[in-house]
This record gives C-alpha cells, structure tokens and sequence, in this order.
C-alpha cells in the first residue's frame, strides 16, 4: 500500500477544487428542492423566503436546476475526469497551466451566471428557453462555463495522446480512455448550445437582433440537452464499470465489450434531440421518427453495460461465498457506504431506464411530455444513476485526497435515507404526471388542483424531506473530510479493477479513435442538418413581450 | 475478439428488444394513428390581432355535430378563450399559438399535449367520447403567473 501512486500537487489541488465548487453548488441548489417539494405537500415557505430576498419560487427553481443538473455535475464530472486521466496513466497533465486556465474560465462563467440569477434578472430555468430574455451577462456566463470545461478537455486529451505516443501499441488503461471519450462526447454535445447561445441568444440580449426563432434555439439546444444526460451518465458508468468490481473484491467482465458499449454511447447519443420535441410543431414529424429510433438503439449499449456490470459483480459475489441464482447479491459488500451507493443507484437507474423508453414512445409521450412524470423521471436518472454514484465516488475520492478517513457510520446512513427518500419521492412524482400534473408548476399555489392530487402532493413532500436529509448528511460527510482533523492520516489506494483477460487482448480498432469520431460527427450531420436548413430558411424572429414576467 | 457465449446472446436480445420497439412505435404512429402535434403554418405573434383568422378566435362549427375548429391563443398567462364548448364524438381540431413567449397546452384525461411557440401554430385533433368538463392547463414555465393558467373545456351531450 505504500506505493499508491499520488497526483502530482498541481493536478491534485485541481481535482480538490472542482469537488469543493461542486459540493457547495449541491449544498445551495438542494436547499430549493426541498421548498419546491415542502410546496408540493402544502408547506409554502416562500412567504419567509421572500423576506430573506427570494423573489420566487421559479427565481429558486432556476437555482435548483442549475447548480444541481449543471454546476454540480459538470464540476464533479471535470474534476473526477482529470483523476482518471492523470491516474489512469500515472502521468502528469501534459500542462497543468492550461487545465488550471480552464478552470479559471469555467469558474468566471459560473459567478457572472450566478449574480444574474441571484439577482433575479434570470429566472429563465436552467433551459433558458426564449424569447424569455436574461441580460447578455447570463449569456456570456453560460459561454464561459462551457468554453472553460472544453479548454480542461483539450487539456486532458492532450496528456491522453501524449501518453499514447510515449506508449506506442500498449492499450491505453479503460480509466483513461474512457474519461476522454466522455470529454469527446461533451465536446460534440455542447457544439449546439454554443450555437444557440453564440448566433442567436447572445447578439439578441445585447440588442445587436431583434428576436430569435424559438424552434431554431430549441432544436439547438435539445442537440446539447440530451448528451447531456450521458455526459452525465458515462461517468457515473466509468465507476461502474473500472472500480465497483474491485470494491466489491472482483474484475472487469469484459475490457473489449465496456470499451464498445463506450463507443456506441458517443456514437447514439447526440443525433437524437428530437425526441424532446415530440411535440414540438415546427419539427417535420418524419424526422421525430427518426430520432426515436436512434434514440431506442441506446438500448443496446445500455443492455451491455447490465450486463457486464451485473457479471463483473456476480463474479465477486461467488467470490465472497455467494450461492444461489440470488445470493451472490446479499454477499456483496454493502457494508461499504461507497459499494452501497453504487449498487442502489444503479438498481434505481433501472427503473429510470424503464421509464425513459416509455418517454421515448411517442404515444406515451404525448401523455407525459411535460407531466410531474418527467421530474421523477430525472430525479431517477441524473438525481440518483448519477449524483448517489458520485456520492459514492466520493466515499473513496476524497480520502485519498485529504488523507482523511470516511466517517462510515454516517454515509452508510445517509445512502439509504436517500435511496430510499428518492423512491417514495419520484413514485409520488410518477404518478402525479400520469394523473396530469404539470411540471415547472408550484403545485402547493395552483388554482386547478383536484382533491384525488393530495395524497400524492404529500408523498412527494415526505419523500422529498428524506431525501433532503441524505443529501445533506453528505454535505456534512464531505465538510467532514475536508475540516474534520484526522488523528492520523489515512492511504487510500484507488480501486481501479483489474480486467479479467489481458487488455492488451482488446482489438486495437476499440482503441482507436479517428474511425469512431468521425462517425459520430456524421451521424450528427446526418440527422440535423435538413431540419436546421428548414428552420433557418423559414426563421420567424421573436422578442421578448415588453411585460416584465418574473 | 473475446467474447463470452452469454454476453453474444444477450446482446441479440437487446438487438431484437430493439428492433420490437421500433417496429411498436411506427405502428402506434401508422397504423393506429397516434397524432403527434403538426405544423399548420407560420405567423407573426405580435400581429395576430390584425390577422383574420387569429383576431377572432375560438370554436368554429364546421359540421354541426361533427366537426370543430378551436383557434386557441395562449399568452401570459391566460388561454383565450378560457371556455370552449364542443359536442362529445365530434371531431375536434385544435390550432394553437402563442402571443408571446413558449406555453404548454394540455388536456388533461387525454392525450392531447403540445408545446406552444410564438410564431408556430399547431395543430392537433382530438374526438372527445365522454361529455364533461376537462382542464386544459399550461405545462411550460411562463413566467409568474404560469401556475394559474388554466381553462376550461365544456363537452357538451352529442348532438344527435
Ligand atoms: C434534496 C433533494 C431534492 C429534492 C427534494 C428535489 C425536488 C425537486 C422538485 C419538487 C422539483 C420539481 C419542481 C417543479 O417542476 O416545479 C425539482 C426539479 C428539478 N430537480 Fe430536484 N430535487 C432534489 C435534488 C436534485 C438533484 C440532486 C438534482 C440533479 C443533480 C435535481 C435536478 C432537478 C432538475 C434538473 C429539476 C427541473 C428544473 C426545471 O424544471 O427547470 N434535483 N426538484
Ligand atoms: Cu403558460
């Protein structure tokens, strides 16, 4: 244990400054989603809220969607990729400077964005969907944030193909590889609410047009706004995959099959926005057609990840003395708060993945779109798949960066009061969307509320408190491990599993990356740009109403 | 390439998972006719007082009894008209845009939902069967008031 190899101190201070940013943004953006769901059930602390200067409750639900779906995903996701890339090649940033630049830009963007909504000039939801107008610094923050994450990315594919040329036929460790493909992916997905935020959003808001077309911002926006969801996700996979065997005491299954269900998530998961706008009217229906095929075909990697995750963990059941079709389940370790987390939140994420085929169904769509249904949907997906995996991460991560030991009693607990805060949560939001309750809808305040909603209204509310506990005994977990003192510091080795058969084994064309990007660029090419040109042709621009509306 | 006999047929699975789905949703959209909101043509949001059609709207009888035009505008934050009445059984076609900035439109105990654009008027149909009063209510955050936006649809006993 004594040669755990450790960050260089640069790159280490980077990793830790990313987590903090990311921490404190869950820490503020949790806060709101605990009102909106005390709202739900009939508790309405806005009065009080008004008097320490929140304007709304939609000024607080912009906050609670951007520092949860954005600030606190893409910090943790920027800082855990820089570990995996650094570690996975025990090699130094190719130039700390540039990465640290990055962040430094990330990091501006993030204050600009945040004074406009905090001075409530843009409560425009983390979809900012115009002809809402927020002042061009709200605009200009949102393009520093993601300009600042594609400098970090740049950064680590450089380090990534330095390392390959200092390597030459040696595959690359799946950590590594993995981690820039995420980046490659995130690259690809943010091209469009570049587009949309630098041609139409950000010359409107400084005057310079007079409007812009809503479908055209939409369309854009929803080719960076579903990608999302697997920049999201393919970390939370990376866990998955490369350390949740060895922390449950086994292997990788299959090195060739995680690299190729990697390659199949950047190649499918852009060129399928529309499926967000099947209701969309501007968007010919032909074309919806198309993206909900593409968007089903995400099944198939999805199917390879259940089923080298579910192998890679039954292998170490059996390990640990497991019988039974079942029983290596129970022999797992879920003692370990880190396992824990992992193994409940991909157990959730399979009934997110059920319910988002059923989303991706036009006929039920049509039922759903917009629905309460949809909130649960995604406090499934990216509120637990992804934040309780992080979580996870965590429990291992930042003791091997502080040197400080995980209070273990704690985060067991507050494993389970989220997972199962979450499931009375999103089942009560499940059913509300099926009974017809919208989304983005103080529901506590509105005037049209049948009798048959309250129980269910009040579920959330409880469900929502349970979970707002887990999310803050973690809050204190990691303030813990970043004040708490340490009697004496403690080595973590990062748990990186082996893969079963050699990974040299792996083909090479799974570790080369020309054929595959080139791919997915076309496929994006493909399946947008008949749609765009008809857009662009037929743009009808739109300002905003001189009213003030929030 | 090493792959694990289980894993080669659990993949098919997934492939023919897939290629069930696919073939479910074009029959759901072909054959039974799911309707997805369309296009019906562009506007101008800030004229549509001066436009013929769009400065009266509201229920047009087309066929007594059996076919209903709905011209519905949502802005912030009201749907005019905030009433609609119409015949259960007669087909309805509803044409929706927005004065201002994105709504939501949705029936709710149907199956009718569209998302409301300025300059994008949208058009789906719907055949009420019971006779009652359904909420139509605003699904995209639209500022303040979104919350209370909301109207009625009277569906009368069928004409015959
Ligand atoms: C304390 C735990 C949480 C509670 C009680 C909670 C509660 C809620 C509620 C009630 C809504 C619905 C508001 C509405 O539609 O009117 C909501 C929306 C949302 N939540 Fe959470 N949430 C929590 C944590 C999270 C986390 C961890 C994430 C993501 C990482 C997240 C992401 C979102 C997003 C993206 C929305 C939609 C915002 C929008 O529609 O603009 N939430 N949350
Ligand atoms: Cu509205």
């Amino acid at each position: 244990m004594s040669e755990v190899f450790q960050l260089p101190r640069s790159e280490k201070k980077l990793v830790v400054w990313h987590l903090v940013i990311a921490v404190a943004a869950l820490s503020v953006g949790g806060l709101f989603g605990l009102f909106q769901a005390l709202n739900y059930g009939g508790v309405d602390l806005y009065g009080f809220l008004g008097k320490l200067g929140l304007k709304s409750y939609y000024q607080g639900l912009t906050l609670h969607g951007v520092l949860n779906a954005i600030i606190w995903t893409t910090y943790f996701i920027m800082g855990f990729l820089t570990f995996n890339v650094v570690y996975g090649l025990k090699r130094p940033l190719k130039s700390a400077k540039l990465n640290w630049a990055g962040f430094w830009v990330m990091t501006l963007g993030l204050i600009l964005a945040a004074l406009m909504i905090l001075s409530n000039q843009a409560s425009v939801l983390y979809t900012f969907y115009p002809p809402l107008k927020a002042p061009w610094i709200f605009y200009l923050g949102l393009t520093l944030l993601v300009v600042g994450s594609w400098i970090e990315g740049w950064g680590l594919a450089w380090t990534f193909f330095a390392w390959k040329k200092e390597n030459p036929g040696v595959r690359s460790p799946f950590i590594a590889f993995a981690a820039v493909l995420t980046f490659i992916l995130w690259q690809l997905a943010t091209l469009g609410v570049a587009a949309e935020v630098l041609a139409l959003l950000l010359p409107w808001s400084m005057g310079l047009t007079q409007g812009v077309d809503v479908e055209l911002a939409r369309t854009l926006f929803w080719w960076f706004g579903h990608p999302l969801v697997y920049f999201w996700l393919l970390p939370a996979y990376i866990s998955w995959y490369a350390y949740l065997p060895r922390q449950a005491g086994g292997k990788l299954f299959s090195d060739t099959l995680a690299r190729l269900a990697f390659w199949l998530f950047l190649l499918l998961s852009v060129p399928v926005g529309f499926h967000h706008q099947y209701l969309d009217p501007g968007v010919p229906p032909g074309w919806r057609y198309i993206h909900a095929l593409l968007t089903l075909s995400v099944v198939v990697p999805s199917m390879m990840t259940l089923f080298t995750v579910v192998a890679s963990l039954e292998y170490a059941g059996r390990k640990r003395g497991g019988k039974g079709l079942f029983g290596w389940i129970w022999a797992l370790p879920w003692k370990d708060p880190s396992v824990a987390a992992q193994l409940l939140a991909g157990l959730i994420f399979m009934f997110g993945g059920i319910g988002g085929v059923l989303n991706a169904s036009y006929n039920i769509n049509m039922i759903l779109h917009n629905s309460a249904w949809v909130v649960g949907h995604f406090h499934l997906t990216v509120g637990t798949a992804v934040t309780l995996s992080f979580m996870g991460i965590s429990y291992w991560l930042v003791p091997y960066l502080t040197g400080k030991p995980l209070p273990e009693k704690v985060a067991r607990a507050q494993v389970w009061f989220y997972a199962i805060g979450m499931t009375i949560f999103s089942q009560a939001l499940h059913s509300l969307g099926l009974a017809g309750a919208p989304r983005r809808t103080p529901l506590g305040n509105a005037p049209y509320i049948p009798p048959e909603w309250q129980g269910l209204l009040l579920r959330v509310a409880i469900g929502g408190v349970l979970l707002a506990t887990g999310l803050y005994l973690y809050i204190y977990i990691m303030a813990r491990l970043a004040w708490g003192k340490a009697k004496k510091p403690v080595t973590v080795e990062p748990p990186v599993a082996e893969a079963l058969h050699d990974p040299q084994q792996t083909p090479a064309w799974l570790d080369s990356w020309r054929p595959w990007v080139i791919g997915a660029i076309a496929l994006v090419v493909l399946a947008y740009t008949p749609v765009l040109l008809d857009l662009i042709t037929n743009m009808v621009p739109v300002d905003a109403p001189m009213m003030k509306l929030w | 390439m090493h792959i694990h006999e289980l894993e080669k047929r659990w993949i098919q699975i997934s492939i023919a998972l897939l290629a069930a789905f696919a073939v479910l949703i074009g029959v759901a959209a072909f054959a039974f006719g799911v309707q997805v909101p369309t296009l019906e043509r562009r506007v101008d949001p800030t004229r549509l007082d001066e436009d013929p059609v769009w400065s009266n709207p509201g229920v047009r009888e087309i066929v007594p009894g059996e076919q209903y035009e709905v011209y519905l505008i949502s802005k912030a934050w009201q749907f005019v008209p905030r009433t609609i009445e119409v015949p259960a059984g007669a087909k309805v076609t509803f044409y929706i845009t927005s004065a201002d900035i994105q709504h939501g439109f949705k029936i709710v105990d149907t199956s009718v939902s569209m998302q409301v654009l300025p300059g994008y008027v949208g058009k789906v149909s719907y055949v009420f069967r019971e006779p009652g009063e359904y909420m139509m209510i605003c699904t995209e955050y639209c500022g303040l008031g979104h919350a209370a936006m909301y109207g009625v649809i009277k569906v009368l006993p069928p004409q015959k």
